[in-house]
């Protein structure tokens, strides 16, 4: 499972071209748009917009890279390197869950990224909410990762299922709250961003980040309980379901 | 030697079918053949004809529709686990993974097949696996090129990094499935001379597919399938003996006459 993971890591830092987007991307929402959206969001909501950016940037860029990276499986099926794989006598489950450890700590680097931009452009990281938001960014990560995997199980192609991937992901940009909180929103669009899995990432996020503090109520609007057991049951039912279609469909063409 | 014959039999195959999701036609349509150890042993056909089929139903990594067929007595449905750590397989299309170097290629197989622990990088793996990779390099010309990303090998340097990786494990059968494909004439006189040198050394049944007849020449015993089903088998003498004109001319001329006879490809 080890080997796994490394290779998926060693991958991405040495695809510059590759790194170097997926770094610049979250950094771009984070002060782009978030210095945008002070002038609205920050007055609304009393929170500066730049850090809650931050909080939804730092889930959706877990969310999305452990996703885009377990696409990549089918990258590996039509380059024939996943036979090399299938053909190993490690099961198909340890195959499955090297892959998730690797695009995890591919996604979990990025993510350290953006927490050290965040930091250094001066967006407060109290030393005593590293551990809650920790264990926010593995719920986003897993969750990402699982939404990856069952895309890929049930379309045959990279290019169908990248193109898949977009119409899934770009929605949820919009709909999860990640740069504006959900607190507020007309009730048709809570309703909608109720099926969103990024949007109890993204609130899982906040609250970690929001916790004892007087903005919780503006940037959180579900239970910490619920967005935990929704991220976690998702990612388990995305993985145990991807994971079992994807192996099925190798071996019953 | 006939299909029921071979006394010590590493490979066995029995009424395979193969019908893919939605094909007009079967795959294979009850293949049966015997593979004896140690030897090299050569499945020929016009495509089409199953080969691939067979090898990946050999190696685990289709199902098939029914028959059987097992590999040192393990069936490759039932005991699949087992199986896989029996074979090793060369395939048809390059599968190195070109972001990594050649020595980090060989390093993940070794570990996928329980050869040696993990360790992050070259200098930590186990000496013994240090030593062997080198071993193993060297004779294959691959030794300057064991830490370069695999994106700067040539072809046929790739092509020998797959056969370096595949035999680490020291497998029992190994599958060539058009190794020398798109290779030039050196380079696959060169991976020959290293197969039946690694052939002899490690006692190693080798499983070729091929449409290089002059590879199939040198087999032990000759498979041909056509539509899916076995059109003959025996030595490459005793084909040519049987269908080439004149007697006794080459292996292509008596392959073609029996594809003729057969129907030719599907």
């Amino acid at each position: 499972m080890a080997a796994i993971a490394q290779r998926d890591v060693l991958k991405l830092l040495r695809d510059r071209p590759r790194l170097a987007v997926n770094l610049a991307f979250p950094l771009f929402l984070v002060v782009g748009l978030g210095s945008l959206l002070q002038p609205t969001v920050g007055v609304v909501t009393r929170l500066n917009a730049v850090t809650i950016a931050f909080t939804g940037v730092l889930a959706a860029t877990l969310f999305q890279s452990a996703a885009a990276g377990m696409i990549s499986i089918v990258q590996d099926r039509e380059t024939d390197f996943a036979r090399v794989l299938f053909v190993s006598p490690v099961s198909r489950a340890t195959l499955i869950a090297g892959k998730v450890c690797g695009e995890c700590l591919v996604a979990l680097a990025q993510a350290g990224c953006v927490l050290g931009f965040a930091v250094a452009i001066g967006v407060p990281v109290p030393g005593a909410k590293l551990p809650a938001l920790v264990l926010a960014c593995l719920a986003a990560c897993l969750a990402g990762a699982g939404l990856g995997l069952a895309t890929v199980a049930v379309l045959p192609t990279q290019r169908s299922a990248m193109d898949v991937f977009q119409f899934l992901i770009i929605p949820q940009y919009v709909l999860a709250g990640v740069l504006v909180p959900l607190r507020g929103a007309a009730p048709w669009l809570n309703v909608v961003s109720l099926a969103m899995p990024l949007r109890y990432a993204v609130d899982l996020t906040r609250a970690a980040y929001y916790a004892g503090t007087p903005g919780y109520q503006a940037a959180v609007v579900t239970s910490p309980l619920v967005d935990s057991v929704v991220t976690g049951g998702l990612a388990a039912a995305f993985l145990a379901a991807g994971g079992l279609l994807f192996s099925y469909r190798e071996r019953t063409r | 030697m006939s299909r029921r014959e071979a006394g010590d039999a590493v490979i066995e195959v029995g009424d395979l079918v193969k019908h893919y999701r939605g094909a007009p036609f079967n795959a294979l349509d009850g293949a049966s053949f015997l593979v004896p150890a140690g030897t090299l042993f050569c499945l020929l056909g016009p495509n089409g004809a199953g080969k691939t089929t067979t090898t990946s139903i050999l190696t685990t990594t289709l199902a098939p529709t029914s028959g059987r067929a097992s590999i040192a007595g393990l069936d490759v449905v039932a005991d699949q686990a087992q199986v896989r750590r029996e074979v090793g397989i060369v395939f048809q299309q390059p599968t190195l993974d070109v972001n990594l170097t050649a020595e980090e290629n060989i390093r993940l197989h070794a570990v996928l097949y329980g050869c040696y622990p993990w360790r992050p990088t070259w200098r930590l793996m186990a000496g013994a696996y240090r030593r062997q990779v080198t071993e193993l390099a060297e004779i294959l010309g691959l030794a300057g090129w064991l830490h370069r990303p695999v994106r700067t090998l040539s072809g046929g340097t790739r092509r020998k990094l797959e056969i370096v990786r595949a035999l680490l494990p020291q497998p029992r059968v190994l599958f060539l499935d058009e190794p020398t494909a798109g290779l030039d004439p050196q380079t696959r006189r060169g991976l020959w001379a290293y197969l039946r040198e690694a052939r002899a050394e490690r006692a190693v049944t080798m499983f070729l597919t091929t449409h290089y007849l002059e590879e199939a020449e040198a087999a032990d015993a000759v498979c041909v399938l056509a539509g899916g089903r076995v059109i003959e088998y025996g030595s490459p003498a005793d084909i040519k003996a049987r269908y080439s004109r004149p007697a006794h001319g080459s292996l292509e001329d008596a392959y073609l006459l029996l594809l003729d006879r057969a129907g030719g490809p599907r």
